[in-house]
């Protein structure tokens, strides 16, 4: 028998027996219906997904214990229209007894939020209406990004239906370099696959380089899966996850890999030692290159925060360079923690006191920003260097504005240097 | 299932946030959001397209978000049918799940398509012909399960005829 990729592992074990085309689960390619083990929406994604669920007419959700509901994106409510959205998620939530919903006090980012609260083990299936439902891979769990429909009917039944994804490897190897991080790693990976180049596949991260490699890069490398078109973005859960989940969770907590000799279309080795901190420039996440080599690029404002770069991990490298030091005078810059419980440390570890000090801003916990929602949108020949993963035209406000995507270390150098640049250059 | 209808053509890497920008997902009215469709790429597309058009696209169309407005939005604008060279995985999925067809049709010769042109797609046999010059590319058709979410309307009214015909695997687990 041959051996098993992480995503053709996790779904094997999820196949529901009576799916509409049950053949056999384990092969790339198969057409299958799967068990889900939580459903995941946001205040954006929610109502529609609410409205399909109406209309199927069933008495109620298949498990209220493992639905989620995120107020995450235009929150604190942005307008009257997102007010309403909002309220009809929180009404959704009171009459079916959905004890996973999360508001405005309690409310992170729902890829941060998901996994500090322990909600994601290794080898459950994750679906979410939110393309960066993958970020969970980074605790072995196959987890993807769905749209609202398949999120209320997957409400409904605790099922979805799913094409068994071929896997990318990725193998990474060797330690990263001073100031590289998750957020290098995977804009390397994603320059090397392109926009397109894993897309209906799972990547599978690997490799020597991830003993090195805390939760939170983890969690970068997953989230931006996505980014290179890719169903799922799997890694395998280790000593560090299950050290992670330690105190999250009651439930049983097991260590996962890919089999030796699994099947991969493709294997990417990666030499770790080799990156230097890079950007992203506008206006596709593939289009990166060493930062140093862009540093004449002004900018107008920098994001810290998002589902991909708003742990604490994260705010502690902008705040070691940031302390002591100035935004720049023509910079608005921006630090957004991903959750409550991110805050409370930035606030008890002295990082907010070191950002307000620095003259950047310091906001309660939301998307904004990142898809041009609210708190930082961009107007028209303006220029952001942002933590967040996409750089799309348009994407952060006006259609003439240009967002670089870069790590925290990039984002707070600039946001001091007012232009693209390498951390060295501030701290030295 | 035959489709017939004038073309409007796009680039490759059509993100959700050129289909739908963000500032208008404080809605999910599907007129409304038709009335900003494919604002960020071309203006003049919400105003002009009319009920039965046909989308025409390069390499992964629709990347990025999960958001099901962007489908739902080209749908309400009343277009029948998005043909394009690859798609991202979600908002293909999306675009069956809404019962929007949908055709991944690798050997596109985007290079001939042109704004205005008649188009054919016949969904059974694979076919997609350019009516203009009189040119056909073969396409793989859909597996019978995408067909039939397609037949019924979208995975809703899939789930409800599965629902009545007691044939869901209706799951009661406790985490």
């Amino acid at each position: 028998m041959r051996g098993l990729t992480l995503a053709e592992k996790i779904l094997a074990t999820h196949r529901l027996p009576d799916g509409a085309s049950a053949v056999d689960p384990v092969h790339a390619g198969d057409l299958i219906e799967v068990a889900v083990d939580l459903v995941l929406a946001n205040d954006i994604t929610a109502p529609i997904a609410i409205r399909e669920f109406a209309a199927l007419g069933v008495a109620g959700v298949f498990d209220p214990e493992s639905i989620v509901l995120v107020a995450d994106h235009f929150t604190p409510n942005k307008d009257i229209a997102s007010a309403e959205q909002a309220s009809l998620m929180r009404a959704f939530a009171k009459r079916h007894a959905i004890r996973h919903h999360y508001d405005v006090g309690r409310v992170g980012i729902e890829h941060v939020l998901l996994h500090e609260l322990g909600l994601v083990v290794p080898g459950e299936v994750i679906v979410g209406a939110d393309s960066h439902t993958c970020t969970a891979g980074a605790l072995g769990a196959f987890a993807t990004g769905m749209g609202s429909t398949d999120i209320g009917v997957a409400m409904a039944t605790g099922a979805a239906w799913m094409r068994v994804p071929e896997s990318i490897r990725v193998e990474l190897r060797g330690a990263p370099g001073e100031w590289v991080g998750g957020k290098d790693l995977i804009l390397e990976t994603i320059r090397r696959l392109g926009v397109s180049g894993a897309t209906y596949a799972a990547l599978e991260f690997g490799g020597s380089a991830l003993d090195a490699l805390s939760m939170a890069d983890r969690f970068t490398i997953a989230n931006m899966a996505i980014e290179a078109g890719g169903k799922a973005g799997l890694l395998p859960a280790d000593e560090t996850a299950l050290a992670y989940l330690d105190g999250r969770t009651n439930r049983a907590v097991e260590r996962i890999a890919a089999d030796e000799g699994a099947t991969y279309t493709r294997t990417l080795t990666i030499n770790v030692a080799a990156i230097e901190p890079v950007v992203a420039l506008p206006h596709l996440p593939e289009n990166v290159c060493p930062v140093g080599e862009v540093k004449s690029t002004r900018i107008d404002q920098a994001v810290i925060g998002s589902c991909t770069n708003g742990r604490i991990e994260d705010l502690r490298i902008a705040a070691e360079i940031l302390r002591g030091r100035r935004v720049h005078p023509d910079v608005r810059c921006i630090v957004i923690p991903g959750s409550p419980s991110v805050q409370l440390a930035a606030v008890r570890e002295g990082l907010v006191e070191t950002f307000l000090d620095a003259g950047a801003a310091v906001s309660t916990p939301t998307c904004g920003p990142c898809l041009g929602g609210h708190m930082g949108v961009l107007g028209a020949g303006e220029r952001a260097v942002s933590t967040t993963n996409r750089n799309f035209r348009g994407r952060m406000g006006s259609l003439d504005s240009e967002v670089v995507l870069a790590g925290p270390a990039v984002a707070a150098a600039s946001a001091i240097a007012g232009r693209l640049a390498h951390p060295a250059e501030v701290i030295s | 299932m035959t489709i017939a209808g004038r073309i409007w053509v796009f680039g490759a890497n059509v993100d959700t946030d050129a289909i739908i920008p963000a500032r208008y997902l404080h809605t999910s009215d599907p007129a409304e959001l038709a009335r900003h469709c494919l604002e960020g790429l071309d203006e003049g597309f919400a105003g002009h397209v009319e009920a039965g058009d046909l989308i025409v696209g390069g390499e992964n169309f629709g990347c990025g978000s999960s958001r099901e407005h962007a489908p739902l939005a080209i749908q309400a604008s009343g277009v029948a049918c998005v043909i394009a060279v690859g798609f991202a995985r979600i908002f293909y999925r999306n675009a069956i799940n809404l019962g929007l067809p949908i055709v991944v049709c690798p050997d596109l010769p985007l290079s001939e398509a042109r704004s205005g042109q008649a188009w054919t797609v016949d969904l059974e046999r694979g076919r997609v012909r350019n009516d203009a010059l009189g040119t056909e590319t073969p396409f793989e058709p859909f597996p019978p399960f995408m067909m039939a979410l397609l037949r019924a309307g979208g995975l809703t009214a899939y789930t409800r005829g599965r629902i009545a015909a007691g044939d869901l695997p209706r799951r009661r687990t406790k985490r």
